[in-house]
């Protein structure tokens, strides 16, 4: 009888706070409605329109996708209001952490249908990007992503978009410069074991690579791999000319750190994860050529450099969040133009029904820090070239090297 | 032959810094026949704290001093949660069956872990570099750090004062007693839970001077460092039989020359398979491990 | 005849609570708003392709005693046999983009002929071929690793679940297994809403469906606890040597507890599968394994209901309930709620579990199924009728 009824008793908690739950989205983003006003904009209605934020902050993809939210938070800060059909609505990021995993992805998207926002920016990691997508293809709720760049995500989903180039593209401008810079006739190829994004700027490395006459050896660790020394000794062993690891930024700070330590003279070819301060903080001091492929070179937009920096130095947290120091990440670069392009969205829109941002989204245009936004059929953005950047271990910079383009 | 040597030399050093993890697994498991799941999370605390520890001191102490001050204090602080772990999560469920203890320690893994991730907010954290272990050197043309020569006599000279401790003290004597038959040892009088506290505390110890040398040679610390290393540690432990202090350091330093080994060679994606595969083999073949004693089941 | 009667009404009871849990599914999931219910939709799925992954185990680790780590190895067998043997073939160049396509040019929903029907059979076959896989390869990797007693056996299963995944993601099996590329575009729960003529959804079915079949299944394994295997199996786990002594051949039942479980064991991968909308190798860790077995232990080891009930109740709070942990909360009168950031969440989270694991050792259930409760009172009340005769 006991039992029973402790049993009866939990089933009646359960079943209130389901009710809460379904309740809580509309409760919580109330709370700002109220509050934001008095803080940000005195001008502003009460109109909320809510922009959802698909990004990880925790798993091996955490510390990329805080940068990339970072460039949305600033973006919201340096512009929290739109106009909308005539009126003016108060911007609010509604975040869901992905984990960096995609068995959490589809809960953390329909957390973001439920919270009932207009678009989805995200996600960081191209993998929680495909698992979210069909969620949010089903919610008709359109999602641009910003920095996933394995074709799988946009191609077959109707309401995904984004704002950054491809890996196939990214692959071959990587291969392209190995081949013209040092030219090249052996490269060693390191990629995480069974992480897409890795292993698929990997094989498009590979094909162009080897169909401009060199030759590659490949290499993938197992995940949470800590020693890399038997594979960069492995590289100059085998007698590569560069050493191209399109990893995430934990792994390769372990990497390019150990190669400052071993004094490696190879050259180190990165995708755009390896665009990060940690990065360049692990290189700091050394004699590592690392060069990376990037959305976009800090110094292209120097109002924009100049007022994320005081921001970051005006908020700790976000300071923490970028890795210590106010270097910008060009995935950072990419959340804030992502931020104006769903902006200039909701404008075209003109409401902040799902359906009409939608509609809009294939045509807008927008010209951010990282260069003209435009989508093509698939909803990925049209883009021809790529930032290459070279780690300037001196003094902690990164040095402008050349503009590539696939040919 | 500069790239063998490369291999040989990061063997060593890997096989070491698992010995290190291994014995504290071996001395768990020899007394309380559990797999201390959450010995590889300690291990990765052990880092965290030391990196914690000299970013607070820098500021007040000039650095040789600050770090040295911050290896005692990560030593203590690491020895005392292992103790606390065994009072707080073990302790409690000394007469519940085995399963029930094991996914105790599954639990308290995964609370460290997420533990981990909410303090340092998922980002990497970078070990400090150490005076002497973190400078190169070149050994037959192939780069190095000191820790990698350090490790292997550093492991041989603790191993040795363990084996001390555990065949000529009155503790040591003690442990083995609990190890050979837990309630006999009861009845005769020895404070069981102060053997096991001891174990733990051993093991804990161990764990953190391993943390000092694996992170120096691999400096980024996240919340899953400990998972792989305290796996293998693991696979070492019962490769070497387990309950067996020389066995462990056998296995570890097998399991840590084999996994290089694969790494250089083209099957390197088999690298985490082959250690599993190893174990397999073993148990199957010889579940006692190369060292192990051979245990009778009583009905 | 007593005994027999009583088991009957407990069935009976089972399949009424099944035949209303199915009903409210359908109410529910036509009625609710879909947009502002997506989440609990969602965690409903995802509870029943956990509650069938945790009841494989629980018939593994709770009725027969063999603690078996090797779970979500076997998931990821059924999600790629799975989403190999239903991606429709005009698909097939999109998703296997980096190897020019698949080795293998079929799919059974297509096979069966395609449409409504052709959908419904090839996915139950290609179900039913998850399954099958799984126990084939359990079979297989029962012959060395059965002979292994307790952690070991753990410690082993596990190890086989890591080598696994490194083979389905090995490059060189690219054009079957996709390599490290995530598998897509294969039907999913959504595919079996009904639409109308526009286009437009006017039946939703998707959580029908997922509760429709992990029932099925938990229904096969509780008909299979409790005839006469089931009865060997609980023998096993409380004594091996006595229950070898009473003849029960300890080698055939713990092969076929184990073959039977990674079976359901990979149907649960494939509704992984269905659930994810992509199969891929790295989602199936060990930390996967871990969390079936905290639902195990939460719901209480050797009671399938109590599995069920964990399910629900661990993937609504680690990702729905909790999940306001995880942001900064300003109150009204401005007060910041200390300690709420990133990752709170999943700390709040595991404390409650290690309470679970420490001071309720038995989880929700015991080892009682749901109908016991309802028998129990049933016989206080005849006592209390004979009372008052």
């Amino acid at each position: 009888m006991k039992k029973k009824l402790s049993l009866l008793l939990a089933l009646a908690m359960a079943m209130s706070l389901t009710a809460c739950g379904g309740d809580k989205g509309s409760a919580e983003s109330n709370k700002p409605t109220e509050s934001a006003p008095a803080v940000s904009a005195p001008a502003s209605g009460d109109k909320v329109v809510r922009i959802g934020v698909f990004e990880p902050s925790t798993g091996d993809s955490g510390p990329g996708g805080k940068q990339e939210m970072l460039g949305m938070q600033y973006a919201n800060h340096e512009t929290p209001t739109v106009e909308i059909g005539g009126e003016t609505y108060t911007v609010e990021l509604v975040p869901a952490d992905n984990g960096s995993d995609s068995a959490k992805a589809p809960t953390a998207a329909a957390e973001l249908v439920s919270k009932d926002v207009s678009l989805v920016l995200g996600s960081y990691g191209s993998g929680v990007s495909m698992a979210g997508g069909p969620v949010f293809d089903e919610a008709g709720l359109a999602a641009i992503g910003v920095t996933c760049t394995n074709p799988g995500v946009t191609a077959g989903n109707d309401y995904y978009f984004r704002i950054c180039f491809l890996d196939p593209f990214q692959g071959t401008v990587l291969a392209n410069f190995a081949k013209d810079k040092f030219s090249a006739k052996k490269a060693y190829l390191l990629g995480e074991l069974g992480n897409d994004y890795d292993q698929g700027l990997l094989t498009f490395f590979e094909q162009a690579f080897t169909a401009a006459g060199g030759s590659v050896v490949k290499d993938s660790f197992p995940p949470n791999t800590a020693d890399f020394s038997t594979y960069l000794n492995k590289a100059v062993a085998e007698g590569c000319d560069v050493v191209f690891c399109p990893v995430s930024i934990a792994y390769s700070t372990q990497i390019v750190k150990l190669a400052a330590d071993m004094k490696l003279a190879l050259p180190i070819l990165g995708s755009d994860t390896l665009d990060s301060n940690m990065v360049l903080e692990a290189a700091s001091g050394s004699d590592v050529k690392l060069y990376v492929s990037t959305f976009y070179q800090e110094g292209g937009a120097p109002e924009f450099d100049s007022g994320i920096k005081a921001w970051l130095a005006s908020d700790s947290t976000a300071m923490t969040n970028n890795g210590g120091n106010d270097t910008i990440a060009a995935v950072t670069a990419m959340g804030y133009d992502a931020y104006y392009t769903a902006l200039e969205a909701l404008k075209a829109a003109g409401s902040t029904d799902k359906a009409a941002v939608k509609a809009a989204l294939p045509n807008v245009t927008y010209t951010g820090v990282s260069g003209a936004i435009a989508f093509d059929a698939t909803g990925d953005a049209i883009r021809d070239t790529a930032y290459i950047k070279m780690a300037n271990t001196a003094d902690n910079t990164w040095t402008f090297e050349a503009m590539q383009t696939a040919k | 032959m500069q790239y063998a040597i490369s291999i040989v030399l990061s063997g060593i050093s890997l096989g070491g810094q698992y010995a290190l993890i291994a014995i504290g697994y071996t001395l768990v498991y020899g007394i309380l026949r559990l797999i201390n799941f959450a010995h590889g999370d300690v291990f990765m605390v052990a880092g965290l704290i030391m990196v914690y520890l000299t970013s607070f001191l820098a500021g007040t102490l000039p650095t040789g001093a600050a770090i040295f001050l911050s290896l005692l204090l990560m030593l203590i602080l690491t020895v005392a949660l292992g103790f606390f772990i065994e009072r707080a999560a073990y302790k409690p469920l000394r007469s519940a069956p085995r399963m029930s203890v094991m996914i105790s320690a599954i639990g308290v893994s995964y609370l460290l872990q997420n533990l981990a991730t909410y303090v340092t907010g998922g980002l990497p954290k970078t070990y400090p570099s150490l005076p002497l272990l973190s400078e190169t050197i070149t050994i037959g043309g192939a780069p190095t750090k000191w820790v990698t020569v350090i490790t292997p006599f550093l492991v041989i000279a603790l191993v040795l004062a363990l084996q001390q401790l555990i065949n000529h003290t009155k503790v040591g004597m003690a442990m083995r007693a609990v190890a050979k038959d837990f309630e006999t040892s009861q009845l005769m009088g020895i404070k069981i839970n102060n053997v096991i506290s001891m174990t733990f505390v051993i093991g804990s110890a161990l764990a953190a001077v391993g943390s000092m040398l694996y992170f120096t040679n691999y400096p980024s610390i996240v919340p899953l460092s400990g998972a792989l290393p305290g796996l293998r540690a693991f696979v070492a432990a019962v490769f070497g039989g387990i309950g067996s202090i020389p066995g462990a350091v056998v296995g570890a330093f097998i399991v840590g020359m084999s996994e290089t080994i694969i790494k250089g060679s083209p099957w390197s994606i088999f690298s985490d398979a082959f250690t599993f595969a190893l174990l397999i083999i073993i148990l199957v073949v010889k579940p006692t491990g190369l060292f192990g004693e051979k245990v009778t089941d009583k009905v | 005849m007593l005994k027999e009667k009583k088991s009957k009404t407990g069935v009976f009871i089972a399949l009424v609570c099944v035949a209303v849990l199915l009903a409210v599914a359908i109410i529910l999931e036509n009625t609710l708003d879909p947009t502002k219910n997506t989440i609990f939709f969602t965690v409903l799925k995802k509870t029943a392709v956990y509650a069938l992954v945790a009841c494989s185990m629980n018939l593994l680790n709770g009725f027969t005693g063999l603690f078996s780590l090797g779970q979500a190895g076997f998931m990821l067998l059924g999600a790629y046999t799975y989403a190999i043997l239903t991606i429709p073939v005009a698909q097939r160049p999109a998703v296997y983009y980096i190897y020019n396509g698949s080795a293998i040019n079929f799919s059974l929903p297509e096979l069966f002929g395609g449409g409504a029907v052709g959908l419904i059979l090839g996915v139950l076959a290609a179900l039913i071929l998850a399954g099958v896989v799984a126990a084939a390869v359990a079979w297989l990797i029962g012959l060395p690793v059965l002979r292994l007693k307790s952690d070991y056996l753990a410690i082993a299963t596990l190890g086989f679940a890591e080598i696994i995944r490194a083979i389905f993601q090995w490059d060189a099996l690219g054009p079957v297994t996709n390599g490290a590329n995530a598998l897509k575009n294969y039907p999913t729960f959504s595919s079996f809403n009904i639409k109308g003529a526009d286009g437009a959804v006017t039946v939703r079915l998707s959580i029908f469906v997922a509760f429709l079949l992990s029932a099925v299944c938990i229904a096969i394994i509780l008909l299979l606890i409790n005839s006469s295997y089931g009865r060997a199996f609980k023998a096993i786990r409380e004594d091996e040597v006595a229950a070898e002594a009473m003849g029960i051949n300890l080698a055939k039942h713990k092969r076929l507890s184990f073959c039977i479980s990674s079976f359901f064991a990979g149907v649960g991968g494939g509704l992984f599968a269905m659930f994810a909308n992509q199969a891929q190798a790295k989602t199936f860790t060990t930390a996967m394994t871990y969390e079936i077995l905290l639902i195990v232990v939460i719901g209480g080891i050797g009671s399938i209901s109590g599995s069920c009930i964990a399910a629900f109740l661990y993937v609504a709070c680690s990702e729905w309930w909790l999940r306001f942990l995880d942001n900064e909360i300003t109150l009204k009168s401005g007060f910041k709620v200390p300690l709420l950031r990133n990752g709170f969440r999943m700390v709040v989270f595991s404390i409650v579990i290690m309470i679970v694991v420490l001071f309720f050792r038995r989880g929700i259930m015991g080892d009682k199924e749901l109908p016991d409760l309802f028998r129990k009172r049933k016989n206080t009340k005849a006592k209390g009728g004979e009372g008052n005769g």
